[in-house]
């Protein structure tokens, strides 16, 4: 098969191909199937018309049933079954159409493929991806709208990827699939509209290496997931108010570059965390803690965490609004570190919608 | 991986090697007992004495290129399959030779040279992972199989009924062993199941299920070897349910019968169909003095190999986190 039929089409802007988030990842598992036989697709409802949201669309029709197939609803044991036949050398994709599901898979994932090198003495690897989706927005409530990554960043053999645009997702997912070990691979709804420059051809964007996406002097501000672009729609609103913040993308939070960070909060000394997650022991205190512990020493440092209200999330509009970070409460909060003399400052709230707002048609 | 493992020729004589196999489980955990209170063995061993027939049958009528996968009461599961016994025992020992270089333990025994597949210390938890190893199986078009070992509490996971239905649904290579010894630590199926029909319960997802009431290793051998052939042609799997009875307590080298949550006179009733003896009468006093005489030499000279090992260096507490 040739890249060019596994690749999607896009549309070309100065003469670069432009792809959503959504059709990068099913054209960075077509790319891997066709290089590797071993390679296998499967989930609950991954060959349904709707191929979960439209990622896995095209996937059956290349590869046939033996390769891309639905699952009972065994969330569970089919985590099981993705190791052992990851235990036999095959390389399987797991995918969940919402990562609320994972809490089904946690005893496999954590008790068995995280530990099962080591425990082993390093007689075999588990090169497994588990692809699942955050959900939120149109009232999504509690159960279908969590960020629940910190939850694997904690557990020693896992690897945990979150890539916020189209270009990191298929090369992040392509360096997952091609990785040795179990990597859960995050991905967030809102950005499967979302559009990038990404090259035709197979690349990686490699464990362990973050992004600074913009660079500034006064602030440092680290997104995870799709708080990346809420962040940089933040950046924006400060430099309006004369604030000059660096925003960076960790992409893969374990292994987690904070080199990347520390070296930016060297020079800012002032550093605000957004995560798509709770901050209570969430990946913005693992974060802060580096920091902390790598700039000991060297003089004051202000940091600040933000994330998810501390309750289940709601759906009723309003109560959700006010559950989420959004670029107005980033902003301020970058803005109260950069400038700590200064009045309260509050961006227009019309220029201050999540990006989803101005861009998202419904319904999920 | 899809190579044929390399392992010792089988004893052609059946008769020799089901005793052969069954008197050197035996011993090798009654040994395991004495040696325990030494507090050489740091790690918690749950032995199989009493059940040794069943994965003697079962692991018996496998060739090299078929895969087992057991509980963490694994010993038997792991020898019968032709785990390498020196490793084993530097395994209990926490040394650097170990089968998991000091990081498994008892619980956690591996040889994928003799596709022993690994056990897990949570209950249930192998199960889908031989699916999973028989889905590749069936794939890669190795024509193996699977011995899936697990307990009668496992059935009782709910990954247990979820990895059935997969395993049915996709035909795939798999022998379920069910070691029913009636009891999960102490609690016994009387408290656990609403009725004793597992059989029947597995039946309904179209899985050929048979109970064999005194785990007899002849028969259990018999019954899997004719299974085989269809299987390895994508026939599906089968299910057997082997009663048994684990003649010492859950955990640990002891007995548990001052406990009082199970009698004396059971045991003395099991120890009657006890699995080592019976095969022992079908040989004559030369034959089994010869085969003891060397399983006691191998197992002496694993307790020194695992003695004279080292323990791993101390940077291996951080290498294998990661492939
Ligand atoms: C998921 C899980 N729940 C509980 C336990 C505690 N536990 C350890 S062994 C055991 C009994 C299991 O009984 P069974 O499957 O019949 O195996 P047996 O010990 O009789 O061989 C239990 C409940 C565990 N290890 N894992």
């Amino acid at each position: 098969m040739s890249m060019r039929k596994l690749a999607w089409p896009g549309r070309i802007e100065d003469g670069r191909r432009v792809l959503k988030y959504v059709d990068a990842l099913s054209e960075a598992v077509a790319l891997e199937m066709a290089r590797d036989k071993n390679v296998f697709l499967f989930g609950l409802d991954v060959d349904d018309h709707k191929a979960i949201q439209g990622s896995t669309r095209g996937l059956l029709d290349r590869f046939g049933p033996e390769r891309v197939f639905t699952t009972p609803l065994s969330e569970d044991a089919m985590t099981g079954v993705a190791i052992g036949a990851a235990m036999a050398g095959m390389r399987p994709i797991h995918v969940h159409i919402r990562m609320d599901f994972l809490m089904l898979c946690m005893n496999q994932l954590v008790n068995i493929a995280a530990k099962a090198r080591y425990m082993y003495g390093g007689q075999i690897k588990v090169p497994l991806v588990v692809r699942t989706i955050i959900g939120k927005s149109w009232g999504q409530g509690a159960q279908h709208s969590q960020g629940l990554h910190s939850m694997f960043m904690h557990v020693p053999g896992l690897k945990v990827c979150a890539p916020s645009n189209a270009h990191d997702a298929k090369g992040a997912l392509i360096a997952a699939i091609r990785d040795d070990n179990p990597v859960v691979f995050v991905e967030h709804r809102l950005l499967y509209a979302t559009e990038a420059f990404v090259a035709e051809a197979p690349f990686v964007v490699a464990p362990g290496r973050a992004r600074v996406c913009r660079f500034g002097r006064d602030v440092t501000i680290v997104g995870i997931s799709n708080m990346v672009v809420e962040a940089l729609r933040a950046a924006d609103l400060l430099k309006e108010a004369g604030v000059s913040a660096e925003v960076i993308d960790p992409i893969w939070l374990a292994p987690l570059d904070s080199d990347t960070i520390v070296e930016s909060v060297r020079r800012t000394r002032k550093l605000v965390i957004v995560d798509n997650g709770w901050s209570m022991c969430g990946a913005g205190a693992e974060i802060a803690a580096r920091v902390a512990e790598a700039c000991a020493g060297e003089g004051p440092l202000q940091i600040q965490r933000l994330g998810f209200a501390p309750t289940p999330c709601p759906p009723s509009p309003p109560l959700e609004a006010a559950f989420y970070p959004n670029p107005a409460t980033i902003a301020a909060a970058a803005y109260k570190l950069a400038r700590p003399d200064a009045q309260a400052w509050a961006p227009d709230a019309a220029k201050a919608e999540l990006a989803y707002q101005l861009q998202f048609k419904g319904p999920f | 991986m899809q190579a044929k493992a390399k392992s010792a020729p089988k004893e052609p004589d059946a008769t020799l090697r089901l005793y052969r196999s069954l008197r050197r489980i035996r011993r090798v955990e009654e040994e395991i007992a004495r040696l325990y209170p030494s507090d050489k063995i740091k790690s918690p061993v749950h032995l199989s004495i009493g059940q040794e027939g069943i994965a003697v049958g079962v692991c018996d009528a496998l060739e090299a290129r078929d895969a087992v996968s057991g509980t963490y009461r694994g010993h038997a599961t792991y020898l019968a399959k032709g785990g390498s016994l020196n490793a084993m025992m530097a395994e209990l020992y926490g040394k650097d030779t170990g089968c998991a270089r000091g990081k498994g333990g008892s619980m956690h025994l591996i040889d994928m040279r003799a596709k022993v597949l690994g056990t897990s210390a949570v209950v249930g938890t192998t199960v889908p992972v031989a699916v999973g190893y028989a889905l590749a199986q069936k794939r890669l078009k190795t024509g193996a199989v699977v011995a899936c070992f697990l307990g009668d509490g496992a059935t009782e996971e709910g990954c247990f009924a979820e990895s059935l239905n997969f395993a049915a649904l996709h035909k795939l290579p798999v022998v379920f062993v069910c070691e029913n010894n009636g009891f999960a630590i102490h609690e016994p199926l009387s408290k656990r199941w609403a009725t004793d029909r597992l059989c029947a319960r597995v039946a309904t997802y179209g899985i050929p299920a048979k109970r064999f009431a005194d785990s007899d290793t002849v028969a259990i051998r018999k019954h899997i070897e004719k299974a085989l052939p269809k299987m390895r042609k994508g026939g599906g799997p089968i299910f057997i349910e082997c009663l048994t009875w684990r003649w010492r307590e859950h955990v640990g080298p002891g007995e548990d019968y001052d406990a009082g949550f199970r009698s004396k006179a059971m045991l003395a009733k099991w120890q009657k169909k006890d699995p080592v003896a019976k095969a022992a009468k079908a040989l004559s006093a030369k034959q089994r003095a010869a085969i003891d005489a060397e399983i006691e030499a191998e197992i002496a000279a694993a307790i020194v190999f695992a003695e004279a090992s080292p323990f791993p260096a101390i940077e291996e507490l951080g290498t294998d986190v990661y492939a």
